[in-house]
């Protein structure tokens, strides 16, 4: 790999003075010299630079000094400045996997007035928690969210960074990655550390949950992924575990964006959530009519559930497209997930059978859906649903 | 059986099983229960170019004949012979002014059909005129630049929700069938009004009402053809218009049978699918056979025509006969074969049955085709 | 205004099976389809050349045979369609597909938005839309569910979250992966059907693009696939059957301890 300043596309602008993280920028005569021992070859001044007067000549096989990358880094995802609960599901992984290490977890932590709610994240397993305060990352915007992270990550070179694989984390690191010329394994199931070479082990299901496939960035870091909500268990806090918080200060220049967020509109009340749900109670074609989903709706409230669909019952509108869980809805990855009348099609089923318990209900004694059930009832659901609805609630001493 | 497709006719018949399938089965219980007529399935094909397949590309359409006409009205129909209608009787409307139509009234009609942006509709049928259409008691009488019409027709296939109707009446009472004339009449003529709107039996996607004339005048430019021709015109219309009621029927026998094939299959009686039992066995191999005869004869019949050729009624009349009886019969066997199930309109046999009844009455019924085939047999052979 | 439709041509996974003995997949027999995401994105770049003018062009990077996905975008009313194949490309991974798909973005040149389904439905990461937005340096939005206006080279879009939506201001050139709720694709006309046929689509190989070679195929893909394996098959289920007294006491009993 090599880098060199084209002087004559320099104008002397300085902005990637300003960026470098290394401070290995510096101006002789209005134009930009790289001092070459101080230098990373992390790529930042050539995104910065306004006149494509950096040239930077990657030899795409490898990160140089991959060695130099240390520590495992966690994405502190928050929304209204709460921190989300898929956050200390990876913390709690994160520890394992810095246990096989040797090495510290961090979490980084991108938001506004947040440095109050992030006790809980040492308490939950980080050592360090990196935390960039500014307006402009109250919420959640691709382009100052990217800018922030790669600097960091450019500067103290995790060889493992995690996030949750929510709608703003596979938007949020699919650029970091590209930026950082690394690789990214999507929608990990499980994480494990090959025990020779200490590599991450990135497990993921393809095709639609019918195979599995584990993942290797062998000559790349940060080695990165998106880990599924709900998979691994929640780190338990520990009041008395010690850590350290280090606010991180940057560029304003990082933290322009191209796009504004304008409103945000929440539609889905906390019991009808399907990703966050541990019960679903799901709902297809076998439900006949929109009315119908009222059986549902009593049997999750019962259980602390949320009410799910199938394809074909959100396509009749008997109920919105928030609550369709297979292939062109949700994944969803439930303790428990009830399928009422839902015949069970291969796009169901590819959202759905990860759950740990799956209980079918339907008529229908060859419905694929039994084929993938732990638990099964033949029979009339509208009998049979309201049944269960009355014996859970006696079993639960409602 | 392989019959042979262009290229383009497999690529029409694709996209009218894909319109089927997607669009008509998933509503067709629905209509049948609602008696909706089925725009949201009229646009779909109106957006993928169907109601121009049998239209000139000079006025918009895509070339076609009859043979396009009727591989799309069989696949429709194959979901449901209701919701086919809305297209297969706007052709029917249509034929008229295509096979009499001058110049002016191509131009001024046939692109807005072709396009599906208007639906037309083919009045003839009177209350005291059924299969004898000489006995029409509607007139049209001359008045300058306009004929004044009066008189009412009834069982309309698209009335009320066509905008272009072509019109049967009588210029001339005293020469009997010589005495009709055809007109173009637009939806909103002062003076033409719709009666209510039939509960039928069976094809209830589509829409059938009466047309009411009241004085109501149309301009002499909308006569098709010249005054007293009519009867002719009416007779060629249904000499082209038969093999699509075939076609209608075929659908309606396959789709019957799709139906009782995987019924018998599922379907576990003594521990074994009842496709397995001989007797089941036998009556899907002779739905099967009549099916495929029937497409032989419709689809010959069509071809025939498409290639010039003169004296259709026969050929035409055998392919609207045999097709309409043999989806009578097939539909009504798949009822049996779904045995209770069939029964029920939760399954969708019986309505095939419903739907199969029509095709042996209209358009001139079975008895009249078969008038019709001894009438020419009779006259072929005493030459 | 220039769309660019980025597609992918997936098996139809509800066809997949896995052979029991080798534990593979078996892709004989399977279809081809355009990844089902994807055609929301071909229905809404037709739409917005529909209202705003200007013309739709489908992109993919695949096989020789992914020609087939161009000419499906081609009768859904896509105008031109390019093929982006070459035995230099196999084996990339999300990043050098990002690469790729982005130097054939730069060919084209004058487009003002990128449209991609939120996901291929074979591999399901999310990371190639973004990837090409990355490497062309423009902004992008995800998961969107409807456009709610473009004017003045700015699109107002709705983008899906968790709780419910955003509303989003974003400049042009723009990047933008939708989901199913922005529209219902189209069936392809019989004029759509015909002009497919007839369609003739260029391939552009590694040398038509002005790329680094060290970025593509399996030298320009970090990630490696180390270990193929099915899922352990589920337990065989308990199921009940008879009477709905009996059948749901059974499971309320066996299921009672776990819901606590």
């Amino acid at each position: 790999m090599s880098i060199k300043i084209i002087t004559d596309k320099c104008t002397g602008c300085t902005l990637c003075v300003k960026i470098c993280p290394f401070g290995a920028i510096t101006m002789v005569s209005k134009k930009a010299v790289i001092d070459l021992d101080q230098c990373t070859l992390c790529g930042a001044c050539v995104d910065s630079c306004k006149f494509d007067a950096i040239e930077l000549k990657r030899d795409s096989s490898k990160t140089p000094n991959l060695e130099d990358y240390k520590g495992i880094w966690i994405f502190g995802e928050q929304k209204k400045g709460v921190i989300q609960s898929v956050v200390y599901e990876l913390l709690g992984k994160a520890q394992d996997l810095a246990k096989k290490l040797n090495t510290k977890v961090c979490c980084v932590v991108l938001g506004h007035n947040m440095k109050n709610n992030l006790k809980e994240l040492i308490h939950r397993g980080a050592d360090k928690v990196y935390v960039v305060d500014a307006p402009e990352l109250e919420n959640f915007l691709d382009e100052p969210y990217t800018k922030v992270l790669v600097n960091l990550l450019r500067k103290y070179r995790p060889e493992i960074f995690l996030c949750g694989a929510t709608f703003i984390g596979r938007s949020l690191v699919s650029r970091v990655a590209v930026k950082l010329h690394t690789g990214l394994t999507a929608d990990c199931t499980g994480l494990d550390i090959d025990e020779k070479e200490k590599f991450l082990l990135q497990t993921r299901p393809a095709f639609g949950g019918n195979i599995m496939a584990t993942i290797l960035s062998k000559n790349h870091r940060p080695q990165m992924a998106t880990v599924r909500h709900k998979v691994f268990k929640e780190a338990d806090v520990d009041t008395t575990r010690k850590g350290e918080v280090i606010e991180e200060t940057v560029s304003k220049t990082l933290l322009t964006s191209r796009t504004k967020l304008l409103d945000i509109v929440e539609e889905v009340t906390s019991t009808v959530n399907i990703a966050e749900a541990d019960i679903i109670v799901s709902g297809g074609r076998g439900m006949k009519s929109p009315e119908n989903f009222e059986i549902l709706e009593e049997l999750a409230k019962v259980l602390g559930g949320a009410v799910g669909a199938s394809r074909a019952a959100v396509d009749s509108d008997w109920i919105p497209y928030s609550h369709q869980v297979g292939q062109t809805g949700k994944t969803v990855c439930p303790k428990i997930y009830i399928a009422c009348g839902i015949s069970g099609q291969i796009q169901h089923l590819v959202g759905m059978q990860s759950a740990d318990i799956i209980i079918a209900i339907n008529q229908d004694s060859s419905a694929p859906i039994f084929t993938v059930a732990n638990y099964g009832i033949i029979g009339d659901l509208f009998k049979v649903v309201p049944l269960l609805t009355a014996k859970f609630k006696k079993a639960l001493n409602q | 059986m392989d019959y042979l497709l262009t290229e383009e006719q497999v690529m029409l018949r694709d996209l009218c099983r894909e319109i089927t399938v997607e669009k008509i089965i998933p509503v067709a219980g629905e209509l049948d229960k609602s008696e909706k007529f089925p725009w949201d399935v009229v646009k779909v094909m109106a957006e993928s170019d169907i109601f121009g397949v049998y239209i000139d590309e000079k006025y918009g359409g895509m070339g076609g004949g009859l043979m396009e006409l009727c591989i799309a009205i069989e696949e429709f129909s194959r979901g449901c012979a209701g919701i086919a209608l809305a297209f297969s009787a706007t052709a029917l409307g249509t034929d008229p002014i295509i096979l009499f139509g001058n110049e002016e009234q191509k131009e001024k009609y046939l692109p807005d059909i072709a396009s599906g942006k208007k639906l037309a509709a083919f009045g003839i049928t009177e209350p005291a005129a059924g299969s004898d259409a000489s006995a029409m008691q509607t007139t049209a009488k001359k008045d300058d630049d306009h004929y004044i019409l009066n008189g009412t027709k009834h069982f309309i296939t698209n009335g009320g929700d066509a905008e272009i109707y072509t019109i049967v009446a009588m210029t001339n009472k005293s020469k009997g069938a010589r005495g009709a004339s055809i007109f173009i009449v637009e939806k909103d003529t002062p003076g033409f009004t719709f009666g209510k709107k039939e509960d039928k039996m069976g094809i209830r996607g589509s829409s059938t009402r009466e047309l009411i004339f009241t004085d109501c005048k149309v301009p002499k430019e909308n006569l098709i053809g010249r005054e007293g021709q009519g009867f002719i015109i009416a007779m060629r219309t249904f000499d082209m218009s038969r093999p699509g009621i075939g076609a209608q029927a075929l659908g309606i026998a396959q789709g019957s049978l799709d139906v009782a094939v995987k019924y018998a299959k599922e379907r576990k009686q003594f521990g074994k699918p009842i496709s397995s039992f001989q007797g089941i066995q036998f009556m899907l191999a002779d739905m099967a056979t009549q099916i495929e005869a029937a497409r032989a004869l419709v689809y010959a019949s069509a071809r025939q025509i498409d290639a010039g050729a003169k004296n259709l009624a026969k050929d035409s009349a055998m392919a609207k006969m045999f097709a309409s009886d043999t989806a009578m019969k097939v539909s009504t066997d798949a009822v049996q074969i779904l045995g209770g199930y069939g029964y029920m309109h939760e399954y969708p046999a019986e309505k095939f049955m419903r739907d199969a009844k029509i095709t042996q009455i209209y358009e001139g019924t079975n008895q009249i085709q078969r008038n019709i085939i001894a009438l020419n047999l009779i006259k072929e052979t005493s030459k | 205004m220039n769309i660019i439709v980025s597609i992918k041509q997936v098996p139809d996974t509800t066809q997949v099976r896995i052979d029991p003995e080798t534990n593979t997949l078996i892709r004989e027999g399977v279809e081809s389809i355009i990844n089902p995401f994807d055609m929301y994105a071909i229905e809404e770049g037709v739409r917005l050349k529909e209202k705003h003018g200007g013309k739709t062009i489908a992109i993919t990077m695949g096989p020789p045979q992914a020609e087939a996905a161009l000419k499906e975008a081609i009768s859904m009313g896509c105008d031109e369609g390019y093929l982006i194949s070459d035995r230099a490309f196999a084996g990339s991974d999300t990043l050098a597909t990002g690469y790729t798909l982005a130097m054939a973005v730069k060919k084209i040149k004058d487009f003002d938005i990128i449209l991609c389904g939120k996901q291929a439905s074979d591999g399901d990461t999310a990371q190639v839309g973004p990837g090409i937005a990355t490497q062309l340096d423009i902004p992008q939005v995800t998961y969107v569910k409807k456009i709610e206006d473009i004017k003045d080279k700015v699109a107002t879009v709705e983008r899906m979250t968790e709780e419910g939506f955003e509303i989003v201001k974003t400049s042009l050139p723009c990047l933008l992966t939708v989901v199913k709720e922005i529209n219902e694709p189209r069936i392809p006309s019989l004029k759509g059907r015909m002009k497919a046929k007839k369609a003739i689509i260029p391939t552009w190989k590694a040398i038509d693009l002005d790329v680094d070679e060290v970025r593509l195929g399996l030298t320009g893909s970090p990630t490696w696939v180390s270990k193929i394996f099915t899922p352990p098959p589920r337990p065989k289920g308990k199921i009940f059957e008879g009477e709905p007294e009996d059948t749901t006491t059974q499971l309320t009993d066996l299921l009672k301890d776990r819901l606590v």
